[in-house]
């Protein structure tokens, strides 16, 4: 069910399994059968730890979605509430409980808190006189969720907004009990390096809750030789930019929660001889997307203009299998090849649904991306329907958009008005895409002149609304808009001597990261390049530019458990991003883990897959939406 | 060295010996006479209860508490009924058995843990006899009625009374009892006169020792060897009938010419032994019988006890405390008045060799001619862990470390396990701490189960030297003594903070209290910050709780302090630690918005004040109310020197008014939207006049102008009106737009009217889109 989870360098099924029996364990604690209510943002990333069998398994019945008011009426012995420690949900389950039907048979009453239980909502319980009402209240660690098989989330969306702009550094708490968690299973990391605030304060709380737990030393050879903490506003850059990876534009189109995507279903319409397409499906087509998908896993880290390659190759040779049974001649080698069928099929799926989905985006991106999907037609159209090309004007705006990102990143006309910013206003385009321009070029400059601020601001205000006033002061509060304080440009600097810049990106056999953006190498992942291989003391310069220190720290293995290296044998970093990461980064880091003279495979762990658009949304505030 | 063989008796084929443990620290008058007296096994501590058969309330009987050297740990006036018997549980708590059937069980402090009844059927028939006894199980009560009944239970932490059935025969107490451990099961072997009789739970089986001589008429007295294997009955006829427990085979038969009953008896026997053999004590004096015919008498001064250990039998009376034990084997071999052993030539040898003599080498030839120089070793480490004097432990210990120069592949590892044991024994059996261990039954109780006992002495330096020394692996040892030391000391500070007021005043004024200290016996904070805000360390608290990152820990303290507090000095508090601070205002927040402005006012944060107040504009319905707000968000972003914003509301508040008029006036609904919509919506609904006014008004950029009208025109087909708008003035945008604009709406005749004042460069485009 979780195979692909296991492919990678670390076997991160191991963590999965620990979650799953936790979560067994506390079921069978309620005996009977039962209802789970859900707060509903834990769903989600619920999915990605065990499905409805499994609870299904343990008795669940009935699901519900935690609102106020009385528990839908259910014929079971126990309700438990799935919650976040949150006290407004604390005053829901009140509501929830005070409510309970009398005449009913009395209904058991537990909470599970995830990720951690809180002697707050407790005590707000306790206030609202339902905490006795409990017969379980207990806590289910869910820091670390395994994404992928070399992919750990914390799915906390607020995670940058706490820690940046409100200061509550509550789900750093979490990562370093998450990290701790990891390090019990997978052996103590012997090696930590950071950069920013942030990192620093989760080393810390690492090391102090190692000395917390003194004595009981953890015997497990490590699997990880290094962590490296990485704060997000170290590279504020990188997310602002539009992914150009398949897996990245996938996420910056359509959005990849919990590892789903939905897509509009046109493309997706199965043709079946005799329907002539007449109903077609209304509701979104949704898709899992991981490595547990062959396909996938060869192309979702490849440049958008390798993939149509890619996908004409292995139409090719599933067609060539396919052509296969022509060949088949003795009974034995028809039973071979319909043995294979099954796997043959699921793979012809796939590549059908990727096919819909890469023209899709290229309706889309077409300017950008140079490949034809001409080679493939004849082979698609005898699997699936192929839509009239869509219009022109998007696959525009998403070029011209692209050559201004380009632009700001190589530092063409940073300190200026961008008429082509200017233009999108007037039109009123999404304030989304603004904010990422104008903050994208902000970063690319360091900071704006008061005045190119302040008009660009006076601009926004004029156009969007007055409200969006705060949602400005957040970006100048988190450093993503600044006026220029000082004459200096830095980013410059830190472009050329980390080279961020390479004018010579191949697409489709990258030689470098920056093919995940094109050009632009994500400067997270020269970070990290640059620590394997040779190490921070050649960038001390560059560091001193960035936000917040750099650090190293050691933590002692006990005798026997040094690892003793083969000859060739890579070492394993894993990598926290601590303010979200971008898919297109993963790639580039994927990227690295391949390279065959590289020397490190990474594993990557973040509070939350993001791009520029869910990043800079979780950075808004709506005044107007609190009334509603 | 010439006296170790000096208190030695021989009886049969081994040899006996009694040493002197302590003499008793303590003072008693009358020593051990009408004392009720339990001594816990292993070297454990003593329970004194003097006169328990006084009854009058004026004067009530005293129970002590002594260390086996009589040391006082514990005394106190006993206050509850009448008590029968006294017993040490195997962790070290003292029970204490009444009449009434009730069983009270203290520590080893004197302080009262808890009590439980032997059943309620008691309470009338009384407790006659009771007794304590061990097993697998952990520590077992048995107890028989002036009804003559057993009531049995073999766990007192898992209690179940088991009520055993009736003797046939029996009226009142039986002359003697004991309990048994017998497949997984306790059972209760009585004798009444000469009949003997086994009790399980379900029945009642009478039995006979084999081979018991017939002049016996009635068996006075029995007891079980500390194994629960042997067991040993003594007749009216004087005759000692020792045999295995299960009562199958007898082991032998002595004959002691004395008739009275005795007044205990123990089996002395280590693991290993020789032979079998019994201790039994009447007044004045004791006995060895073994094997054979012959005794040991040993003449006993006072009332004295004994007590039963693994490996041989303790005397305590009111002045000494002895051991009384089979030599064991290494030992005898050794010193043993001409003995030609390799250990006993091995010692020779090195007295030899420190008196610089060369009889030395004879000596060691002798050895190493029978090959047995190994052997010699290992008698002679064996021995000194038999050896209570530390002097003959090193004599032995040097003689050993000698003979291992010769030898050249002897593991060292007994060697060296050897003098740590001792160095730990030694240093528990001193006189302060009392412990007087044998080697053989600190093996048998294990490092783990030591340091437990000095830890529930309250020993904590001494265990954790002992931890350390023995390298116990650091969450079995060191920390684990550190945490109950801590816990401890923790406990009794709260003790004194909730039970006498003026001393936590004293307490929290007082700087060399070692709190931060005892802070560090305990690391994990969550344990941590409760604890202090219980002592008022409420600052403390506050930082640990910071500096453990556990938001919810922060959160906690934060809340207790806004109950604690009053509202200046909790702001003030919470100023200086800002994590804190940004932590309460998330609270705020969510959770009282009033407060959060008080918060920002009391920073002087006129920027967050500011846009506190443009969020509670968005919360009002009314307009008068929502400027209300905007003006003083204007007033704060001014003091904030935020022109900027403080510009932009001001326009927010003129676009507000401006709204709010129109709205009146036309009744088109407009207010709340942006600057940019409403423009567009007049321009839709032809108030070319208003859109123009807001135009000038608020300096709108004429691109965007320009591009705001030409959408809006376009959106309603107004061609005429765009046309116009095309000619008013030169395009600050170009043509093109209104080429694609046209187009957009599919209207390409109207479209081809503006290509021609396309730029040059953007012509190609113009065409491309029209077609």
């Amino acid at each position: 069910m979780a195979a692909h989870l296991s492919y990678g360098r670390v076997n991160l099924n191991i963590l999965r399994e620990a979650a799953r029996k936790e979560l067994r364990e506390f079921l069978d604690k309620c005996a009977g059968s039962k209802a789970i209510v859900w707060d509903e943002y834990l769903t989600g990333p619920f999915g990605l730890i065990a499905q409805y069998s499994l609870l299904k398994e343990h008795e669940v019945e009935k699901m519900f979605t935690l609102k106020g008011g009385r528990v839908p009426p259910a014929d079971v012995k126990n309700i438990i509430f799935f919650v976040r420690p949150r006290l407004e949900l604390m005053d829901i389950i009140a509501e929830n409980v005070m409510s309970e039907d009398k005449l009913q048979p009395p209904r058991e009453f537990h909470i599970l808190f995830v990720p951690r239980r809180s002697l707050l909502c407790e005590q707000r319980l306790k206030e609202q006189g339902v905490l006795n009402s409990f017969t379980n209240i207990d806590e289910y660690i869910l820091d670390l969720i395994p994404y992928d098989g070399d992919l750990l989330s914390m799915e906390s969306e607020s995670a940058f907004r706490e820690c940046y702009l409100e200061n509550d550094q509550t789900s750093l708490y979490h990562t370093a009990k998450g990290l701790m968690t990891l390090q019990a299973l997978y052996g103590t990391i012997p090696q930590i390096f950071g950069k920013g605030e942030c990192a620093r304060h989760v080393a810390n709380m690492m090391l102090r809750m190692k000395r917390e737990f003194a004595g009981s030393q953890n015997q497990i050879l490590p699997v990880f030789d290094t962590l490296l903490l990485l704060d997000r506003n170290v590279d504020l850059l990188t997310p602002l930019a539009t992914q150009l990876t398949y897996e990245g534009l996938i996420d910056e189109i359509y959005g990849i929660t919990n590892g789903y995507v939905k897509l509009p279903p046109e493309k997706f319409a199965q043709k079946k001889p005799g329907e002539g397409g007449k109903d077609l499906p209304t509701e979104p087509k949704k898709l899992q997307l991981n490595s547990a998908e062959e396909l996938y896993a060869e192309i979702r880290d490849k440049n958008f203009n390798a993939v149509g390659a890619a996908l004409s190759k292995k139409a090719k040779i599933i067609s060539a299998a396919f052509e296969e049974r022509h060949n088949a001649k003795t009974v034995g080698e028809i039973k071979q090849f319909v043995s294979q069928l099954p796997h043959m099929q699921a793979a012809r799926n796939s590549l059908a649904n990727h096919t819909s989905i890469a023209e899709l985006i290229k309706d889309i991106t077409s300017e950008f991306s140079s490949f034809s999907l001409l080679s493939l037609s004849h082979f698609l159209n005898y699997f699936c329907q192929v839509l009239p090309f869509s219009s022109r004007v998007t696959s525009e705006v998403f070029f011209d958009n692209l050559t201004v990102e380009q632009e700001f990143m190589t530092g063409v006309d940073t300190d200026k008005v961008n008429t082509y910013i200017e233009d999108c206003i007037s039109r009123k385009d999404p304030l989304i895409k603004i904010l990422r321009l104008v903050c994208m070029q902000s970063v690319c400059n360091n900071g704006l002149k008061q005045k190119v601020l302040d008009h660009y601001k006076r601009e926004i205000l004029q156009t969007y609304g007055y409200e969006h006033i705060l949602t400005l002061n957040n970006l100048e509060k988190v450093g993503l808009l600044k006026p220029q304080t000082t004459t200096r440009n830095n980013y410059p600097t830190i472009r050329k001597t980390l080279k961020l810049w390479m004018e010579d990106a191949n697409e489709q056999n990258p030689n470098d990261i920056s093919y995940v953006y094109s050009g632009y190498a994500p400067l997270s992942v020269r970070l990290t390049q640059l620590l394997a291989r040779p190490g921070w003391r050649s960038i001390e310069e560059v560091l001193k530019m960035l936000p917040g220190p750099h650090f190293e720290e050691r933590q002692q293995l006990p005798t026997g458990l040094h690892k003793k290296r083969q000859q060739g044998e890579n070492r394993t970093t894993l990598v926290f991003f601590l303010g979200g990461v971008t898919y297109a980064e993963i790639a580039a880091l994927r990227f690295l883990s391949q390279m065959e003279d590289g020397g490190t495979e990474y594993v990557i762990a973040t509070t939350k897959l993001i791009n520029g658009t869910s990043w800079i949304k979780s950075l808004m505030d709506r005044p107007e939406a609190q009334i509603s | 060295m010439a006296f170790v063989t000096a208190n030695w008796n021989p009886l049969g084929e081994a040899f006996y010996r009694k040493i002197e443990l302590y003499e008793m620290g303590w003072n008693l008058k009358d020593g051990l006479r009408e004392c009720l007296v339990a001594a816990a096994p292993y070297g454990g501590p003593i329970a004194l209860l003097k006169e328990p058969q006084r009854r009058s309330p004026s004067v009530r009987p005293q129970l002590e508490i002594y260390s086996s050297s009589g040391v006082a740990m514990a005394s106190f006036p006993w206050k509850s009924g009448v008590v029968k018997q006294l017993g040490w549980t195997v962790c070290d708590d003292l029970l204490c058995i009444q009449e009434d059937g009730t069983v009270l069980i203290y520590d080893l402090f004197g302080n009262f843990k808890r009590h439980f009844s032997m059943g309620n059927e008691v309470g009338q028939s009384q407790v006659v006899e009771a007794k304590v006894f061990h097993s697998p199980y952990g520590t077992g009560v048995a107890i028989v009625t002036g009804a003559s009944r057993f009531t049995l239970a073999t766990n007192i932490d898992d209690l179940k009374l088991r009520r055993l059935p009736e003797v046939p025969g029996l009226q009142g107490a039986p002359t003697c009892w004991a309990v048994l451990t017998q497949d997984r099961q306790s059972k209760v072997l009585v004798a009444t006169g000469a009949d003997l009789f086994i009790l399980d739970y379900t029945a009642c089986t009478a039995v006979s020792p084999p081979g018991l001589s017939p002049q016996a008429t009635s068996i006075v007295h029995m007891c079980v060897s500390f194994s629960y294997k042997y067991l040993a009955l003594f007749t009216d006829s004087g005759h000692l009938w020792m045999g295995t427990a299960n009562l199958k085979e007898k082991l032998s038969e002595v004959e002691t010419k004395v008739r009275n009953p005795p007044k205990q008896m123990a089996w002395c026997r280590r693991p290993k032994s020789q032979q079998p053999s019994v201790v039994i004590m009447w007044d004045g004096h004791i006995l060895v019988a073994g094997e054979c015919k012959n005794t040991i008498s040993y003449h006993l001064e006072g009332v004295s006890i004994l007590v039963p250990e693994l490996d041989g039998v303790r005397i305590i009376n009111g002045t000494h405390h002895e051991l009384l034990q089979e030599v064991p084997a290494s030992c005898e071999e050794i010193f043993k008045i001409a003995s030609m052993a390799p250990g006993a030539l091995l010692l020779e040898a090195h007295k030899e060799y420190e008196k610089e003599s060369q009889k030395a080498d004879e000596y060691l030839r002798e050895i190493k001619e029978q090959n047995l120089l190994g052997e010699a070793v290992k008698q002679c480490v064996e021995a000194a862990g038999h050896e209570l004097e530390a002097e003959t432990q090193k004599t032995l210990l040097r003689a050993a470390s000698f003979g291992k120069c010769f030898l050249s592949n002897f593991p060292p590892e007994p060697f060296v396990s050897m003098c740590r044991d001792l160095r730990v024994l030694n240093a528990v059996r001193d006189y302060t701490v009392g412990i007087p261990l044998t080697h053989t039954q600190f093996k048998q109780m294990t490092v783990q189960v030591l340091i437990d006992r000095l830890v529930y002495r309250k020993l904590y330096p001494l265990a954790i030297e002992i931890c350390r020394y023995l390298k116990t692996p650091e969450y079995q040892g060191v920390s684990r003594v550190l945490k109950h030391w801590a816990c401890y000391v923790c406990l009794c500070i709260t003790v004194w903070c909730v039970c006498l007021p003026q001393v936590k005043i004293s307490l929290s004024l007082s700087p060399s209290l070692p709190l931060p200290q005892l802070l560090e016996f305990e690391p994990r904070s969550g344990e941590q910050v409760p604890l202090l805000l219980k002592m008022k360390r409420s600052q403390l608290a506050l930082s640990k709780a910071i500096e453990s990152g556990d938001t919810d820990l922060v959160y906690t303290v934060v809340t207790y302090l806004k109950n604690e507090m009053n509202r200046g000095d909790f702001f003030m508090t919470l100023r200086n630690q800002p994590v804190a601070l940004s932590l309460y205002r998330q609270f705020c927040k969510h959770q009282e918005q009033d407060t959060l402005k008080d918060l920002f006012n009391q920073d002087d944060d006129h920027q967050e004040l500011g846009n506190f107040y443009v969020k509670a504009s968005y919360k009002e319905k009314r307009l008068e109310a929502q400027i209300g707000h905007l003006q003083s968000a204007v007033d704060e972003y001014n003091k904030a020197k935020n022109e900027f914003a403080a510009k932009a509301t001001e326009e927010e508040m003129r676009l507000l008014r401006f709204q709010k008029k129109l709205e009146e006036e036309k009744g088109e609904s407009l207010v709340g939207f942006s600057l940019h919509d409403t423009i567009r919506t007049l321009l839709a609904v032809g108030l070319h006049k208003h859109a123009e006014q807001l135009y000038k008004d608020f300096r709108v950029p004429d691109k965007r102008y320009w591009w705001l009208k030409l959408t809006a025109l376009a959106e309603k087909e107004d061609w005429e009106e765009i046309e116009k708008f095309a000619k008013s003035k030169k395009s600050p945008i170009g043509y093109l737009p209104f080429v694609e604009i046209c187009v957009k709406h599919h209207n390409k005749y109207e479209a081809k009217k503006y290509v021609s004042r396309v730029t040059p460069e953007q012509k190609v485009k113009a065409h491309l889109a029209v077609g």
